[in-house]
């Protein structure tokens, strides 16, 4: 069984058709990338898993998602543990205005998990499995903002890694970093997705090309073609997901 | 006239009339030092009036306006804080926010002597807390309660909301959301609107005329229902009234003096507040 399933997802921003009937399933511990041009809805979509659109006024939802079989949407869900079950990255690193240390430990604090010296270690295991932790363990008491925006931003992945979530939902993660910080996320993803499912947008294919298992291209809130990476990119079925990866779309 | 010419004019007047401003305040120092400092002492400030307030110092007018601005941030703080918070971060309809933030407004321009009418009518008579700090300090923290608000709202509104979805993103709730992460982010600008306000309460005059200010107390105040003196009230009477005008004159500025130095005091104590904090959490 898929651990996410979408079916027939329409979304809307008040007027504004922002999804057209998507329907999908993504395989656990696998990475997916969604792409296509920009305003596609590649994020609408990435925020509709962890009920992060909840927070727009006046939009609306019509289909099922389902994740671990259990419809999100459905009435008595509480947002505040799903979000904890499905972790976020966001495009722009986003830590917040606290020491390192007090940044990895913030979703353990809130979600009431552990005590003081079960927080340190996982503080320090997530570092770790963000590939982070050489360069800050002895400064976990500096600000986050001391962090070159590269780190910012694995010190974000680190952030969402500390609550153990099953998903991990990244927005165009690398979008803002240099081409060095940019690879050691594309390896950090490599490395997570033994232990969660990825679902990474991007608008760089070849980044898409690298880092995932399946692919989703979009394009005016439509799902146009679902598949295998190797196959979208070598031989994808739809002729508009052929123009676009080559370039030649519009 | 080229454009260079008149670009350097035009710096020239722009510099001018900056640094002017920088010059009426030192003028305004300087002189209130000038006339004030004669008298200071530590008698000045450590004992009461004494023979027509001819001798002796302010001190229970000291003590008077500390009492009514701890008592009047004691008022406005916290329901300002929350009003800010309820508006800024509760209000999702830009409608009814834009109503209450414009009655907040509505709230600031009235005249501080109409809140003293005012606080006179409620706190003074109805709540027949006669004459007292309680009453004062309710009159001024409703003075300010519009400054409190609209600063705290502020503070509020530079907190990126990038750290609120990242709060709510890792399975945070509203409410911790706001106490973990919005509000000690903006704290560093909140204490500023606290330093507005306290400097605004410690110059008012009007407001704590009917409901708090004794003309001549020399005794400190024991419950928050006795009366007490107050600088801006004693500097006043000094100027206005008693035996002798021109012999209080000297009384009179030192008076002044010691208002202004108590808050720029207030103000300095406060930025470092302010430093510690950002440097702790970061700037925003
Ligand atoms: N908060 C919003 N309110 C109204 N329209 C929005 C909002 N967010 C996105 N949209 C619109 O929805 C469409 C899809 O946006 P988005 O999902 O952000 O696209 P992508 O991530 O693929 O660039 C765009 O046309 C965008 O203008
Ligand atoms: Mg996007």
């Amino acid at each position: 069984m898929d651990i996410i399933e979408a079916k027939n997802i329409d979304f809307y921003y008040s007027d504004f058709h922002a999804l057209k009937n998507v329907s999908l399933g993504i395989a656990k511990n696998s990475v997916t990338a969604f792409i296509g041009p920009s305003g596609c809805g590649k994020s609408t979509f990435l925020r509709l898993l962890n009920r992060m659109n909840d927070l727009i006024p006046d939009t609306k939802l019509a289909g099922k998602c389902l994740v671990n079989g259990e419809d999100i949407y459905a009435k008595g869900v509480d947002v505040d543990t799903l979000r904890k079950k499905i972790g976020m990255v966001f495009q722009k690193p986003n830590p917040f205005p606290k020491t390192i240390f007090e940044n990895i430990a913030y979703g353990l604090r809130v979600n009431r998990m552990g005590n003081k010296e079960f927080i340190r270690n996982r503080v320090e295991e997530s570092l770790k499995a963000a590939a982070l932790w050489d360069e800050v363990k002895d400064k976990m008491n500096r600000s986050a903002y001391d962090l070159s925006g590269g780190q910012q931003q694995r010190l974000c992945i680190a952030r969402a890694l500390a609550v153990k979530p099953d998903i991990l939902l990244m927005d165009e993660p690398a979008s803002a970093l240099d081409p060095i910080s940019t690879a050691k996320i594309e390896d950090l993803i490599f490395d997570l997705k033994t232990q969660y499912t990825i679902v990474i947008v991007t608008h760089n294919m070849q980044q898409a090309a690298r880092v995932s298992d399946s692919t989703g291209f979009f394009m005016l809130g439509e799902l146009i073609e679902f598949s295998d990476t190797k196959k979208m990119f070598l031989n994808p079925a739809k002729e508009q997901t052929q123009n676009y990866i080559t370039g030649r779309f519009g | 006239m080229n454009r260079k010419l008149s670009q350097k004019i035009a710096f020239w007047i722009f510099r001018i009339l900056g640094w002017a401003v920088v010059g009426i305040l030192l003028w305004i120092l300087g002189f209130i030092v000038y006339n004030g400092i004669g008298v200071i002492s530590l008698e000045f400030i450590f004992d009461s009036p004494r023979n027509g307030m001819l001798e002796g110092g302010i001190f229970p007018a000291i003590v008077g306006t500390f009492c009514l601005i701890i008592g009047s941030m004691i008022v406005a703080f916290p329901l300002g804080v929350m009003s800010a918070i309820y508006t800024n971060e509760y209000v999702r309809d830009g409608k009814i926010s834009r109503f209450i933030r414009m009655m907040t407004n509505n709230l600031g321009s009235i005249p501080s002597i109409v809140f003293g009418l005012f606080g006179m009518a409620l706190f003074v008579r109805a709540m027949s807390w006669g004459d007292s700090i309680i009453a004062g300090s309710f009159t001024l923290g409703l003075l300010v309660l519009p400054l409190v608000i609209r600063t705290t709202e502020e503070a509020l509104r530079m907190v990126p909301d990038a750290l609120r979805t990242g709060s709510y993103a890792l399975g945070a709730s509203k409410l911790q959301t706001i106490r973990y992460v919005v509000l000690p982010t903006a704290f560093p600008n909140i204490v500023t609107g606290l330093i507005l306000s306290v400097g605004r309460v410690s110059g008012e005059t009007a407001p704590i005329l009917f409901t708090v200010a004794a003309f001549f107390l020399p005794r400190l105040p024991s419950s928050v229902f006795d009366q007490v003196m107050a600088l801006p009230y004693h500097l006043y009477v000094l100027s206005t009234s008693g035996s002798n005008l021109e012999a209080q004159r000297p009384m009179a500025y030192g008076t002044a003096l010691v208002l202004i130095t108590l808050v720029l005091i207030i103000n300095f104590t406060a930025s470092l507040i302010r430093k510690y904090f950002s440097k702790k959490h970061g700037a925003v």
